[in-house]
């Protein structure tokens, strides 16, 4: 009857002390018609995981400003495998430069959308993925 | 490919975390397989103490919320929070922010939150949130928190959800009387004045016993109500004391004499034979709202092809009010439904 609503996790892990762009995200998403959970500044990548599992999301979103990319996301992608949610996609936004990209995607992150970004472009991406997703075996 | 319900639920009692995440999705998509679940666990169900937090915008629900839940676990008790958002009309969408207050949760495996888009429904909660809370209660949380969302009107949904309502109410919300609105206290077995560190909080808590004692609450003219004199005691609802309370949901003060009130609330309830009569409403009100929605679908479904196109025409003749088409629909469906199961017997 009722059809799934698609549900996704914006988080803001690190240190860096502005979420003006993950707000930015989080109303869009909304406004492309899914269920934004939006849990504000300094998560720590155990905090991430554990809302992602409470909530039982169909996408993570990351914003990281504070250039810890490398180390944040890997340790997300961990906990996230640990708690058999490996399989939610997760997604990247933020200041991140070009060369980090291919390891990034290297590492499982979905998608990785820079400065310029859309934010159109970023609830099509979700949409896209996490309907992909439910529809393969 | 969708969990089967059976081993969910069987997952989900054995303390399967993301086994009960996933529950909580199935029920919120109100399908048959959401029925099935929620059959397969209600017998383990009615264990816990559900609160429901209501009050205005930004009040401090949230935050109240994450102290009650840490002064629960103090007592070496579990807390799962169900925190009700609303979706927006136009997109369906919804952000949910709850969280951002419940931090100090976090890594605590005695506490389980869920946040829940209203979806579309009235009155400050989901469709399924009683649904969600009856899977929390079946695998064992003590209590279940439920935040409405805050509007601040008349949140009758909730008083049928939760054994004990808490109305917060805080400073600066404007106009102190248009902040309370009588059906809300109407509602409340407790009410905060949260911020209490705030300027005006005396204010307002002076504001909310005038109104106690100036509004008519006819609803409350129980004999047992009335003293002696005839006059109404201003703060009583079926023979409790309604505690207004001041409190700090940021540094905790006021919440321990907070859940201690919800204890006595909880021993009244249960000397006073309210505890089992609020479970059988609840379960009433559950039984009637499927009961509802089963009934209209059965109908909705048993119409041939563009029947339902043909009602809505003859309305737009004008040819019969929506009321009589509706009564004459039920009719002819009954009467229908009659004569095929007359054919089934002889
Ligand atoms: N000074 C002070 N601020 C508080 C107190 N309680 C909450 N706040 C602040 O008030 C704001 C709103 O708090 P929330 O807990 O999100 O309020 P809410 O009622 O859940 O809000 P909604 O869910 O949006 O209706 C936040 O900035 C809190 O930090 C308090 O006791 N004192
Ligand atoms: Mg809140």
């Amino acid at each position: 009857m009722t059809e799934r609503k698609i549900r996704v996790l914006i988080a803001k892990p690190g240190l860096d002390g502005h979420d003006r762009g993950a707000k930015v995200i989080a109303r869009a998403l909304r406004d492309a018609g899914m269920e934004v959970i939006y849990t504000g500044l300094r998560q720590s990548p155990e905090m991430i995981a554990e809302a992602a599992l409470q909530e039982d999301v169909d996408a993570v979103g990351l914003s990281i400003l504070s250039g810890a990319h490398m180390t944040l996301v890997p340790r997300v992608l961990e906990l996230l495998r640990a708690n058999q949610q490996g399989d939610v996609p997760v997604f990247v936004g933020g200041i991140i430069p070009e060369a980090d990209i291919p390891a990034l995607q290297t590492m499982g992150v979905a998608e990785v959308f820079g400065p310029g970004s859309f934010t159109s472009t970023v609830a099509e991406a979700v949409r896209r993925v996490v309907e992909a997703r439910s529809t393969t075996p | 490919m969708p969990p089967n319900p059976a081993d969910l639920v069987a997952q989900a009692l054995t303390g399967n975390r993301l086994a009960l995440a996933r529950l909580l999705t199935l029920v919120e998509s109100q399908t048959d397989s959401a029925i099935e679940a929620l059959n397969l666990i209600f017998p383990a169900t009615g264990n816990a103490h559900r609160v429901g937090i209501t009050g205005a915008p930004g009040t401090g629900k949230s935050s109240l919320t994450n102290k009650l839940a840490q002064t629960v676990r103090r007592r070496g008790e579990t807390a799962a929070i169900l925190a009700v958002d609303p979706s927006s009309p136009f997109t369906g969408g919804a952000i949910l922010g709850d969280r951002i207050r419940m931090r100090e949760c976090a890594g605590d495996p005695g506490v389980f939150i869920r946040s829940m888009a209203s979806r579309g429904a009235l009155g400050g909660l989901s469709l399924t949130t009683n649904a969600a809370a009856e899977v929390l209660d079946g695998v064992g949380f003590d209590w279940i928190l439920v935040e409405t969302v805050g509007t601040g009107q008349a949140e009758v949904e909730i008083a049928s959800l939760a054994h004990t309502v808490i109305v917060v109410e805080a400073p600066g919300l404007g106009d102190e009387i248009q902040a309370i609105k009588a059906g809300i206290l109407e509602i409340a077995d407790l009410i905060l004045v949260n911020k209490a560190d705030q300027p005006g909080a005396l204010r307002t808590e002076s504001a909310l016993m005038a109104a106690f004692h100036a509004a008519e609450r006819p609803a409350y003219r129980h004999h047992s109500d009335i003293d002696q004199s005839g006059i109404i005691p201003p703060t009583s609802k079926d023979g409790w004391s309604i505690p207004i309370l001041r409190t700090n949901a940021i540094d905790g003060e006021g919440v321990d004499a907070v859940l201690a009130r919800v204890l006595e609330h909880r021993t009244f309830l249960q000397e006073s034979g309210q505890w089992q009569a609020k479970e059988t409403q609840r379960m009433q009100h559950a039984f009637e709202q499927s009961l509802r929605h089963a009934l209209y679908t059965a109908w909705h479904d048993a119409l041939p092809g563009d029947a339902y196109d043909d009602l809505l025409r003859q309305l737009n003749n004008r040819a019969i009010s929506p009321q009589q088409l509706a009564r004459q629909t039920v009719q002819a469906w009954l009467t229908g439904s009659k004569s095929e199961s007359n054919r089934h017997i002889s």
